[in-house]
């Protein structure tokens, strides 16, 4: 990237204004929706859906994922399977203990 | 000549607080040594005490004199017991068998075998050192705070661990000076150091590679520490997290690991409650059962490179070696509630956990069976390191098979929690990995100091102390099949069940005992050969990798005279129409 | 000697990095799984509270905690409200009308948010700065970074007092648990941020005149930290203030 024209570098620049714009926007839009009434399950749905969209775009344009190299993506793949697998296994080993438990 | 670079160094500089990867791969071993010596002492006292659990029985020899005021009447207390069975557990994994399989191997080798100078970071690599040792100094100091050192178990499960030795104690004081918050402040730094390395290790096996060096002519060592690498980066930060909130747990007062309305010996638990114990256990296990590969894979890396070395055969199947530790590494993260079964989890998730058990002894099964066949046919030099080497292969072979009834949630029930887990893993840690390591110190120790150490002493360890683990470890099956619990005082002695196997309690001593005296050629061997050995040069072993085209010892910062150049696969032995029976990788092609 | 470490300060051909950028990134990857098991943490014990109400607050009647639960079952909390919600699957249809003893900061939180979103892009143009190498333009975009952090802490200080103020400590629930225990690693991260931030600013910056290649590099390796930890609030916030 360090090797383009500085005019070509400028548009980088204006990505990286519009990205905060949005982040802002993202921001302003969970907190809202966040007052809502609404189910658990929804607002969860909801605020994860705008997270990870925030996420995203710092992760791509901040953090420049999107032209990164592959190794780098192949270590970040990777982590990310096992971080679902932390996140998810033992929520589903409670989940079904109690269903059991329940029936 | 040798050192143009480092003739500006102080004495501190060059053997501190050094940079060079070869002193700090070194430094972990010897500090790991010592752990490792240690984790055997506290075992020789418990030893003692499960053969001798009576009041009358005798006292403890040597140590009860020398240590009269921990131990009174020359025994031990069960809160000692307790206390040394933690320590134990922790030591020898955490403080021991890591830091030598890892630090010290990974350290000088991963250099070496990839062709570079150092590490990628050789600052980061100086912490991670220095991280190591303030972590094993706070898990030493432990012993001195009031209450003795940690006491429950080296998985540290709550609720005990959380109110253990003062954890509900109105005074900040008691709870922060016990020895089970210094035990997670220990780990906070041991697990810090791991990380800090194994990002080290990573950046140094992929960027420092020679020329040449494509990831498929990478000798076997180097996968099994890139994937150990891996395994610690991304295992130990959920222990880390655990262990924090252990630590809030403890200190703070919060309730992570507290269930509510919690009773401990008929009495209510002060506590608002609504943590759960399960989850230490779940983010404990997503750390330890990784952890028990990071043991086992360097021992495979070390080993299939002193058996290729000494078959003077290519490794049978290095390709599929390769892959299979790929796919054990990352089913490794999968596996870990097969710790588990006896919770609540119910049966659908022990299923789960059962299956991809089972999935996961395949690719060890594809590893040993490619080490057993690299034997086929070769022509076997049986030197010191060979010994140990083919050693460990059935060890392993006992301690992986002994693991499928384990993982089966059936035959668990019956299993978990007795001796048959200890014999388990300790057949794959002890006979194992620390027997490839011996092997390993025996392979390399020409690399590091220019000497060879002595076979006649070498054979003289090797054959008593494969003898001596044996003893000690395979009674374990037996009584584990007889139902005798684990982490017990006196051994099982009051139960009914265990009196016909208790006879091997005394077997189990007198190995351990031994054990620990059949240790004494290796150390004088160790120190003697740093002077005496005989004088060797580069490549005594005809090797083909390159730590055998640095000089021995390499260059202080930088190892090779001129960088490498790789021009073929790590295990190049025997190669059809080659005079010589071995081809460096480095070498160009002749004719 | 032919130089001692390659790739410092510039690209190792086939893989296209610098040691420090595959560095950083491996490092970030442990910081995922660090900041992902106190998530999946924070999911366990609120699907295994018996209602919202105990996570959020704890057990209100003391009496509850001497009375031993009817059956040794860990997930059968010995409160009010458990016979109305023993299944994970009530506790989480439970809609929130408790509502939660964070959502008081809710506006100051999402100050905290905009600032650490600004100090990002604050951040990637002193970064950016340097590629078109104006050093004047970076040494004003870092410092604004690093007020950026500065306020971002003294807000989260003034938090803090309120919730100690009101009695809310990490004893009182399991969500004031997992508030204390994120937050406050969050805010070592900031601070470390911050730390090596300052560093890069003023002695750091030297290397400017000896080697723009690698500190340019440098730049953009604490900058690909600080991301980060503005991607870890990002998901903080809503998980701890909003549900
Ligand atoms: C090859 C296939 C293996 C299988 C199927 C297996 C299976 C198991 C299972 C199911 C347990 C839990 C037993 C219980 O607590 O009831 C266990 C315990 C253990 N295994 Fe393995 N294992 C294998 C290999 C290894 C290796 C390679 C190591 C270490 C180098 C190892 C080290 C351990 C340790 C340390 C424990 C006990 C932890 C404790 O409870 O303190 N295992 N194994
Ligand atoms: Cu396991």
């Amino acid at each position: 990237m360090s090797t383009e024209s500085p005019e070509a570098f400028k548009k980088h620049i204006r990505g990286y204004i519009l990205v905060f714009v949005a982040l802002m926007i993202l921001t302003g839009m969970t907190v809202w929706v966040s007052s809502w009434k609404v189910g658990v399950p929804i607002a969860v749905a909801i605020a994860l859906v705008i997270a990870c969209t925030k996420g995203a775009l710092v992760a791509t344009v901040f953090m420049h994922l999107k032209s990164e190299k592959p190794i780098i993506f192949y270590c970040l793949v990777l982590t990310l399977i096992l971080l679902l697998s932390v996140l998810l296994l033992p929520v589903a080993t409670a989940l079904l203990t109690m269903t059991n438990n329940a029936g | 000549m040798s050192d143009h670079d480092s003739h500006k160094l102080s004495f501190v500089q060059r053997y501190i607080f050094s940079q060079d990867h070869k002193v700090i791969g070194i430094q972990y071993a010897i500090t790991a040594l010592c752990f490792m010596f240690l984790g055997l002492v506290l075992m020789m006292l418990m030893r003692w005490q499960l053969a001798y659990p009576g009041a009358d029985d005798p006292s403890i020899p040597i140590f009860g004199k020398l240590l009269k005021n921990a131990l009174p009447g020359g025994k031990l207390t069960p809160e000692l017991y307790n206390s040394l069975g933690a320590m134990h557990g922790t030591i020898m994994v955490f403080l021991g068998v890591v830091p030598l399989a890892v630090g010290a191997f990974g350290n000088y080798l991963v250099p070496l075998q990839v062709g570079a100078g150092d590490m990628a970071f050789p600052k980061l690599n100086m912490s991670s050192y220095w991280a190591f040792f303030i972590g094993g100094v706070v898990m030493l100091s432990s012993f001195l705070m009031p209450g003795g050192a940690a006491n429950s178990g080296w998985t540290s499960y709550p609720p005990m661990a959380d109110i253990a030795q003062g954890g509900l104690s109105a005074q900040f004081s008691t709870r922060l000076l016990s020895g089970q918050s210094f035990w997670l402040i220990g780990m906070v730094f041991l697990i810090s150091s791991s990380l800090l390395g194994s990002i080290n290790t990573i950046v140094t096996i992929i960027q420092l590679r020679v020329k040449g060096l494509t990831f498929m002519r990478l000798p076997f060592m180097v996968w099994a520490q890139l994937v150990t690498a891996f395994l610690l980066l991304l295992a130990f930060p959920p222990l880390e997290a655990a262990g924090l909130m252990q630590l809030a747990d403890r200190l703070v007062g919060s309730n992570f690991f507290l269930p509510a309305g919690l009773v401990v010996t008929g009495e209510a638990v002060g506590r608002v409650g609504g943590g759960s114990p399960l989850l230490w256990q779940h983010l404990f296990w997503f750390l330890a059962h990784p952890e028990v590969y990071v043991l086992i894979l360097p021992a495979m890396g070390i080993v299939a490179e002193i058996i290729a070395n000494n078959t003077r055969k290519p490794l049978r199947g290095y390709k599929s070696m390769v892959y299979s530790i790929l796919f054990l590494g990352f089913m490794s993260f999968i596996v870990w509630a097969h710790h588990m079964f006896l919770t609540d989890m119910g049966t659908v998730i022990s299923a789960f956990f059962q299956t991809t058990t089972m999935i996961i002894s395949i690719p060890s099964v594809v590893v040993i069976t490619a080490m057993v066949l690299s034997l086929w046919g070769g022509s076997i030099r049986f030197t010191t390191p060979m010994l140990f080497a083919l050693a460990f292969l059935p060890m392993f072979g006992i301690g992986g098979l002994t693991g499928l009834p384990l993982g089966l949630a059936a035959t668990d029930v019956h299993l978990h929690d007795t001796y048959y887990v200890i014999g388990h893993f300790h057949y794959v840690v002890a006979p194992g990995t620390i027997l490839a390591l011996f092997g390993g110190i025996y392979y390399w120790f020409p690399k590091a100091t220019g000497r060879k150490m002595s076979d006649v002493l070498g054979r003289i360890h090797f054959w008593p102390t494969l003898i001596c683990l044996n003893v000690i470890f395979f009674p374990m099956f037996i009584q584990g099949m007889a139902g005798v619990s684990r982490r017990l005082f006196d051994g099982g002695a009051t139960y009914t069940h265990a009196q016909p196997v208790m006879w091997t309690n005394k077997v189990m001593m007198m190995g351990a005992w031994t054990l620990a005296l059949v240790q004494i050629p290796f150390i004088f061997n160790f120190f003697w050969s740093i002077r005496h050995g005989r004088k060797v040069g580069p490549n005594p072993w005809e090797a083909t990798t390159l730590e055998w085209a640095a000089p021995s010892p390499p260059i202080p910062h930088g190892n090779f005279e001129t960088p490498p150049v790789v021009y073929r696969d790590a295990y190049a032995y025997s190669q059809p129409g080659c005079a010589k029976d071995y081809l460096p990788q480095n070498e160009p092609e002749v004719g | 000697m032919s130089e001692l470490i390659p790739y410092i300060d510039r690209e190792r051909p086939d893989t296209g990095l610098t040691n420090a950028k595959l560095g950083i990134w491996l490092f970030i990857a442990s910081e995922i799984m660090l900041f992902g098991a106190f998530f999946s943490s924070y999911i366990f014990l609120r699907v295994g509270a018996p209602d919202w109400k105990t996570f959020a607050y704890g057990l209100t009647d003391p009496a509850a905690i001497h009375a031993p639960a009817a059956h040794d079952d860990h997930t059968d909390h010995a409160t009010e409200n458990a016979s109305t919600a023993d299944t994970p699957a009530k506790a989480l249809a439970t809609p929130t009308h408790i509502s939660s003893p964070l959502h008081a900061s809710i506006p100051m939180a999402t100050i905290n948010t905009i600032v650490l979103i600004t100090s990002s892009i604050t951040m990637v143009m002193a970064w950016a700065s340097l590629v078109l190498k104006q050093l004047g333009r970076f040494r004003l975009y870092m410092s604004a970074t690093i007020l950026l952090g500065l306020l971002f802490l003294c807000i989260k200080y003034t938090e803090y007092s309120a919730k100690l103020a009101h009695g809310l400590t990490p004893g009182m629930s399991p969500l004031m648990g997992m508030y204390w225990v994120m937050t406050g690693l969050h805010v070592v991260h900031v601070i470390g941020g911050l730390v090596v931030n300052l560093y890069l600013l003023i002695p750091g910056s030297r290397m400017w005149k000896t080697n723009p290649e690698q500190f340019t590099g440098r730049i953009e390796v604490a900058g690909l930290y600080w991301h980060f930890v503005d991607l870890v609030w990002i998901f903080l916030f809503p998980t701890l203030y909003l549900l």
